[in-house]
């Protein structure tokens, strides 16, 4: 009664399936462990999407119309992907899980620039945030695919073509909300000068980054400032608003100078985990 | 059907008087009803365009809403698990989860759309508090094995009222169904598995688990409605066959399937008159609660008042970026207008 | 009147779905029907509708809800508003042309039966 074969033998228009790719499991399996610069490199890049994974998912049943909740919420699991395939490659270096390095380093051991670390705030906020990272990920990941560390490559392959269609996402949006009402414009503008001062930090070579781009691992960060500007400005003044002016925010460096709303965000996601040490889910 | 368009055959002097008219639409509400009778006999499917009854347009478009406001709604209680997840696995899945009930909500807010209310109606009739959703939703999700307990018990309940109606005699319903169902069925599982995990876990999460299940099992029960003696409309629905069993039915069927899942978990159902009647082939239950569910029905459950404020809120929060969206389309086809007039 | 005949009512309505545009309501998306290509080869096939404020956005939004699971290569958004229906009230006869017409099939021809290629 309950099976499977009941309703999918019914006329239905469209077929599912799994389709190939790689997955965070199956990455863990296979790839040998990451050396200790890489790995401490993938932390980085993969704390970022993971933050910014936990903010999205924030926006489900809260968007602005169901479809919006749909679109929010793919983009939050790609990001969640990422973060995934990132962490668990860092922790083959340690000996760790994706969910030991998630759920239990302290703020100062986070990597994640602030720019992640960013409040939702109303819808423009979030779409500009969307905006700056996703356009500075897409950029990153078109180099990281020719990484000298193969399993690097493989992931920013997978994620260069989710990413793609997450700045798409912004860019419409930031179409519409430049162009729609006067009150969208004032917010879409306020947005964008929230989120901009933490921009600067994306492209600071910050170590071991700096090294691992020598030896053709990591993309110099530095590198990858004019593309992304560039590429900013343009979108922002098609959607006929003014690119902020706003200077980057001291501190610029992932160093230990985060956010405060990293403790907040650490707190929320981590408080079942840590409440239950060692146990499984 | 306020908004509905004038009918201007009935201006449209050209083929007769106003009087041959209503002869002729009288007639054709008649060859209608005959044909529509005969798809009931026949059990196949009423596509949009038929003629229908009034009351089975109603009807559908009420029970229709009433599942897509509850999947809208269904997504608080493990919504609010979602930045709280144990595991990032978990999260994910969570996510994807919490993320297809709001497809599930849209795709049967479209089978309504196509019996003549729009979305808005209906968003407005679940705004302003007037329409219903299921009662389950109006329970906390207190910890993590609720999580586990509303994937087994709520979405499986779901199911097992959802499969039957993958052949309801309204067609895009139908075709809504099967969707539907298809995307479920990890639901339930899901579900199942953060249970057994608790429950082979430590000693805390197998408690964890069990209170989940406790609380859980009796409002799950209750998804199927009232007892068939007390749920009037239901012999129309049935010879409509926009319901395929009786709340009694499904309920027992659901009672009968869960039992050994429960075994499988390592968990018990908390109804000690839970026990298997070899002359009628099936577990014997108690009766549950139905002046709490009454109760909370009418509003009074822990939480209708914070999951209506959450849903009004994301409304609310998020006019203005749907005003903007549409104000924007309006001046894209403005200006596209006013490029084809240059250049022609 | 439209209130009263019931036949009447259903004419307004898409077989995707009602189109109901408040002019005074700016910000009510217009219904889109979505029809997804699932595999190379194969037509495109009605999957369901959605609510967007135009067609790019439409096209998103069916990316998102119709093929979370792989299910497309493809597709194709229309405004509901778009759709020119036939009379689907069987009462009409718009389709009894087609039927009884056994000399359209290849199974209407017997004689060849084990002639073989034929
Ligand atoms: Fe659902
Ligand atoms: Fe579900």
């Amino acid at each position: 009664m309950n099976s499977a074969a009941d309703f999918t033998s019914q006329d239905s228009a469209t077929r599912i399936s799994v389709g190939e790719a790689i997955t965070p499991e199956s990455l863990g399996a296979s790839s040998d462990p990451a050396p200790e610069e890489t790995a401490r490199y993938a932390l980085l890049l993969g704390d970022d999407c993971l933050i910014l994974a936990q903010r999205l998912g924030h926006w489900i049943s809260r968007a602005p119309e169901l479809e919006e909740d749909i679109a929010l919420g793919n983009i939050a699991l790609d990001l969640l992907g990422h973060a995934r395939f990132l962490l668990t490659y860092a922790g083959s270096a340690w000996g760790k899980s994706e969910d030991d390095l998630a759920y239990f380093r302290s703020e100062e051991e986070f990597r994640s620039c602030r720019l992640v670390e960013q409040d939702n705030g109303d819808f423009a906020q979030t779409i500009a945030r969307q905006l700056l990272f996703s356009f500075y990920t897409y950029e990153l990941y078109q180099r990281l695919v020719d990484s000298a560390d193969t399993t690097l490559a493989a992931v920013a392959d997978k994620a260069l073509k989710e990413v793609d269609y997450h700045q798409d996402h912004a860019a419409q949006w930031l179409f519409r909300l430049g162009g729609g009402t006067e009150e969208s414009a004032r917010r879409m503008q306020a947005g964008l000068e929230a989120v901009w001062p933490y921009l600067e930090e994306l492209f600071a070579d910050v170590e071991p980054t700096a090294a691992l781009a020598q030896q053709g691992i990591a993309v110099l960060p530095s590198s990858l400032r004019e593309p992304v500007l560039h590429r900013l400005r343009t979108t922002i003044e098609e959607a006929g608003l003014r690119v902020p002016e706003a200077k980057g925010a001291l501190g610029a460096d992932r160093s230990g100078r985060f956010s405060e709303h990293r403790g907040f965000i650490l707190a929320e996601m981590q408080v079942l985990a840590r409440q239950h040490p060692g146990a499984t889910w | 059907m306020s908004n509905e368009k004038p009918d201007l055959r009935a201006v449209d002097t050209t083929h007769g008087s106003i009087t041959e008219q209503a002869q002729a639409a009288a007639d054709d509400a008649r060859v209608g009803w005959e044909h529509f009778q005969q798809l009931m006999e026949e059990d196949k499917r009423v596509e949009p365009r038929d003629w229908m009854p009034e009351q089975y347009r109603k009807t559908l478009v009420r029970q229709v809403s009433q599942h897509a406001h509850s999947e809208i709604i269904g997504m608080q209680p493990e919504g609010n698990w979602i930045s709280r997840a144990p595991s990032l696995k978990r999260k994910s899945v969570l996510m994807a989860k919490v993320q297809d009930e709001a497809g599930h909500g849209l795709y049967l807010y479209s089978a309504a759309e196509t019996l003549g209310t729009s979305r808005d109606e209906m968003y407005q009739q679940l705004y302003t508090g007037k329409a219903k959703y299921s009662s389950i939703f109006n329970y906390p999700a207190r910890t993590w094995a609720d999580v586990g307990a509303i994937g087994w018990l709520v979405d499986g309940a779901a199911i097992t009222n959802q499969v039957p109606l993958c052949r309801a005699s309204y067609g895009p319903y139908g075709r809504a169904m099967v969707r539907v169902c298809k995307e479920e069925s990890f639901h339930q599982r899901q579900g199942w598995e953060i249970l057994y995990t608790l429950s082979h876990g430590t000693p805390a999460q197998k408690q964890m688990a069990q209170d989940a299940v406790d609380r859980t099992y009796g409002p799950a029960l209750q998804m199927f409605g009232p007892p068939d003696a007390d749920s009037p409309n239901s012999q129309q629905s049935m010879a409509w066959n926009i319901k395929r069993f009786s709340n009694d039915e499904l309920r027992q069927r659901f009672v009968d399937m869960i039992v050994p899942q429960a075994e499988a978990l390592g968990l018990t159902l908390p109804d000690p008159e839970l026990k298997w009647n070899e002359e009628r082939g099936h577990y014997d239950y108690s009766d549950l609660d139905w002046d709490e569910f009454f109760s909370v029905v009418k509003g009074n459950g822990p939480l209708n008042h914070q999951r209506l404020a959450h849903y009004r809120a994301a409304r609310d929060n998020g006019a203005w970026v749907r005003e903007a969206a549409a104000a924007y389309a309006a001046k894209q086809a403005d200006s596209s207008r006013d490029s084809a007039l240059l250049s022609a | 009147m439209a209130k009263t005949d019931p036949t009447a009512a259903a004419d307004h309505i898409p077989d995707g779905g009602v189109v109901i545009e408040d002019p005074a309501d700016h910000s009510v998306w217009p219904l889109w029907e979505v029809f997804v290509r699932s595999a190379r080869g194969l037509s495109h096939v009605h999957a369901g509708s959605l609510h967007a404020p135009d067609a790019a956005m439409a096209l998103r939004n069916a990316r998102d809800l119709y093929t979370r699971r792989n299910e497309g290569t493809s597709i194709w958004v229309i405004p509901a508003a778009e759709i020119v229906a036939s009379d689907p009230d069987s009462k009409g006869g718009y389709f009894e042309s087609a039927k009884g017409k056994a000399y359209r099939h290849a199974t209407y021809y017997t004689q060849s039966e084990g002639v073989p290629h034929l």
